[in-house]
């Protein structure tokens, strides 16, 4: 026997070896996580990585019983970047599963990647309305909330407090109209004004001076990072807040904001699909263990992380860890049950969630500190949205 | 009108503490500072965390200031000093790089953001005319703006030191030659340059968010100030930021009613808050057009 022979005989077998392995199950689960970790943005990114890391940790470094290989990377708020990464995880690691992006932008520069090469995507917090409509894929999953919801959610809880003038403020491009329509969906007052700023602006000393000739009930603004922690310190020192409302969506107002604008925040009500104090065990496990590692109250964008990291453990569990076969993955994602820290939920067909928003309230709590609590019963219950029906998966 | 005006006097009062820095730096040592901005935001930061260490507004900010200026000679002496030789195109990249480093730094010293509220007296609006209420800690950044305003003009036009600065900048190699101590001038400015940004950033601290970052908005305002107002010169600074400050105010809410009578309802809320955000640069075009030098220039 020469040993070419040998050797082509021994090539053969890897071969073989190597195509019937898909039939095992893994022997690990690999998860590629992009997220804006640096920049003026950086907060939001940092949130829900942490918050997904404390879900790995706390399940011991598995997630479904598999070890979880997490690669981490930043894709520094820039889209190029954004979609570099993807192509990366997806081409050359051939990870499992990719997540981890803040905005929608980016994430949508991103997704045709994973797509392409049938990689499925779980989105912690991006779910822009294309992607839930005539552009739904099923290797899209929106952990969070589609990215009307807050504001429709808002708009219904000032139709349910029969306000007659609302005054509405976002900056002027596709996220600040898209915000301030689905406002407009579910209020049935009359609109006293809608502005669209530059965006980044930093000083809204002429909006609030339109603003309190206007005399609206309520002012309901989209202004996301820095542009609302001016504007809210800036109403605040003009005195508006004694005579008309604020309402936020409730990243507006969120743990991150509060850090910075101090007690003004206080008696603001938002709206949101999670709080602090929801009443359930996986949140309370949650929010206990997040503040015991991290020494600060989570974020949404934490609660949302870490949601993502516990519906990536049950699926794998139920799929026994054969996360090879994406179709069967796919399916077990849609359906499967998990303790989210929201409480119950379900995906819709889009794969958008259908869940409760809840309004929130600025309080101090036992500790003096400020947080966001839960007032009431839910505004919407079992809401999904309103692009399901452009989506042709059934 | 009258609350809108105070809005654009107070914005461009501030702008001007930013810009009468730069376009002193710029001036006199003819380099490109990017990290202008920088400054401004470890202004801000300082004054938050010592706000917070001292419970007391106005020693904390004092305290920034002071502070603030020993950052900015510290890095004119170690750093920046090696880069007056050099072309424009280093001096930006090698600026931009402290930006990054900077930013960094404050986030590893404080997090990305810190709380900063203004004294409990000063929070609540006040009643200037009947009709008209005006938040209080406005009026007390347009009374600071231009107290520093005017200790500057004294600084600039009625002492040796202003003397200098300005011989300085309007014909380095002469100043040099007549036996003015360019060095030492150099970090003073610079240090000079920074406390004002300081003050810029404490005082609008509780108005705006303390976070990383915050530099590098208002820098190009200040750039656009400087170009509008002719480099070099402290009084075309102040022309130029109050000029700023004032377009942009009036610009905003005049423009989109404006707009309202004339077109359609659609395109009127399409087309005024575009026109409205470009309006500052508008300005600095016509001015480069008509006098490219800027309107006052420094330099002879």
């Amino acid at each position: 026997m020469s040993f070419p022979l040998v050797k082509s005989l021994a090539a053969l077998t890897a071969a073989a070896t190597l195509a019937i392995q898909p039939a095992w199950a893994s022997d690990k689960v690999k998860i590629g996580f992009v997220s804006t970790l640096s920049g003026p943005s950086a907060a939001l990114g940092v949130d829900i990585r942490d918050a997904f890391m404390l879900a790995v940790k706390l399940n011991g470094g598995k997630l479904g019983g598999l070890p979880a290989d997490v690669s981490i990377s930043d894709d520094q708020f820039k889209p190029d970047v954004g979609k570099q990464l993807f192509e990366r995880y997806v081409k050359r690691d051939k990870v499992d599963f990719l997540t981890g992006v803040v905005f929608s932008n980016i994430m949508l520069a991103g997704l045709p990647e994973a797509v392409d090469n049938k990689t499925i995507y779980l989105s912690p917090n991006a779910a822009p309305s294309p992607i839930a409509g005539a552009q739904c894929t099923p290797y899209f999953f929106a952990v969070s909330w589609p990215n009307d919801a807050y504001h429709e959610a808002a708009g219904q809880y000032a139709t349910n407090l029969k306000v007659k003038s609302a005054y509405l403020l976002a900056p002027n491009y596709q996220a600040g109209k898209d915000s301030l329509a689905g406002f407009k969906r579910f209020f049935k007052g009359n609109v006293s004004g809608e502005v669209y700023t530059k965006l980044g602006q930093l000083d809204y000393s002429a909006e609030l001076a339109e603003i309190r000739a206007a005399k609206p009930e309520v002012v309901y603004t989209f202004l996301p990072g820095g542009m609302g922690i001016n504007f809210i310190k800036q109403f605040m020192a003009a005195g508006l807040n004694k005579d008309i409302r604020l309402i936020q969506p409730g990243f507006g107002s969120d743990q991150d904001v509060i850090r910075a604008v101090g007690n003004d925040m206080l008696g603001i009500f938002d709206t949101a699909h999670w709080g602090l104090d929801l009443p359930n065990e996986a949140n309370k496990k949650f929010v206990a263990e997040f503040e015991k590692e991290y020494k600060r109250l989570p974020t949404i964008y934490a609660a949302q992380g870490y949601d993502t990291a516990l519906l990536i453990d049950a699926a794998v569990r139920a799929a026994n860890g054969k996360i090879e076969d994406k179709e069967a993955m796919i399916k077990t994602l849609k359906t499967v049950k998990f303790n989210s820290v929201r409480g119950d939920f379900r995906f819709n067909t889009n794969q958008y969630p259908i869940q409760n928003y809840y309004l929130r309230e600025i309080q101090k709590d036992a500790q003096g500190r400020l947080v966001n609590r839960i007032v009431g019963q839910p505004v919407l219950t079992n809401h999904g949205d309103a692009y399901v029906k452009d989506c042709p998966m059934k | 009108m009258l609350e809108q005006a105070l809005n654009g006097l107070q914005f461009g009062l501030m702008l001007f503490l930013l810009a009468s820095g730069l376009t002193l730096v710029f001036g006199i040592m003819d380099m490109i500072n990017l990290a202008h901005g920088a400054l401004y935001m470890v202004g801000a930061f300082l004054a938050a965390w010592l706000v917070q260490l001292t419970q007391s507004f106005l020693s904390g900010v004092l305290l920034a200031v002071g502070l603030t200026a020993v950052v900015g000679m510290l890095l004119e002496a170690t750093l920046l000093r090696t880069l007056y030789a050099r072309d424009h195109l280093s001096q930006v990249l090698a600026t931009f790089a402290l930006i990054l480093i900077i930013n960094d730094s404050v986030r590893m010293i404080w997090g990305s953001d810190l709380a900063l509220s203004a004294p409990q007296a000063l929070s609540g609006p006040v009643q200037l005319l009947p009709g008209l209420l005006y938040p209080s800690y406005r009026l007390v950044i347009i009374a600071v703006g231009l107290a520093i305003a005017l200790l500057l003009f004294v600084l600039v036009t009625r002492t040796r030191m202003g003397a200098w600065v300005r011989a300085g900048a309007s014909n380095r190699e002469m100043a040099m030659a007549m036996g003015i101590n360019i060095k030492v001038l150099f970090t003073g400015v610079f240090g000079l340059g920074a406390a004002l940004c300081a003050v810029a950033g404490a005082m609008l601290g509780p108005l705006l968010a303390v976070q990383v970052g915050m530099g590098e908005n208002i820098l190009i305002l200040a750039f656009v100030v400087i170009v509008i107002g002719g480099i070099g010169s402290v009084w075309g600074a102040f022309v130029g930021a109050i000029l700023v400050g004032f377009v942009d105010t009036m610009g905003r809410t005049l423009l989109p009613h404006l707009f309202r009578e004339i077109f359609s309802p659609q395109f009127a809320s399409a087309a005024g808050p575009a026109v409205a955000s470009i309006l500052v640069y508008v300005l600095m075009a016509v001015v480069l057009f008509v006098r490219p030098q800027g309107l006052f220039s420094g330099r002879s």
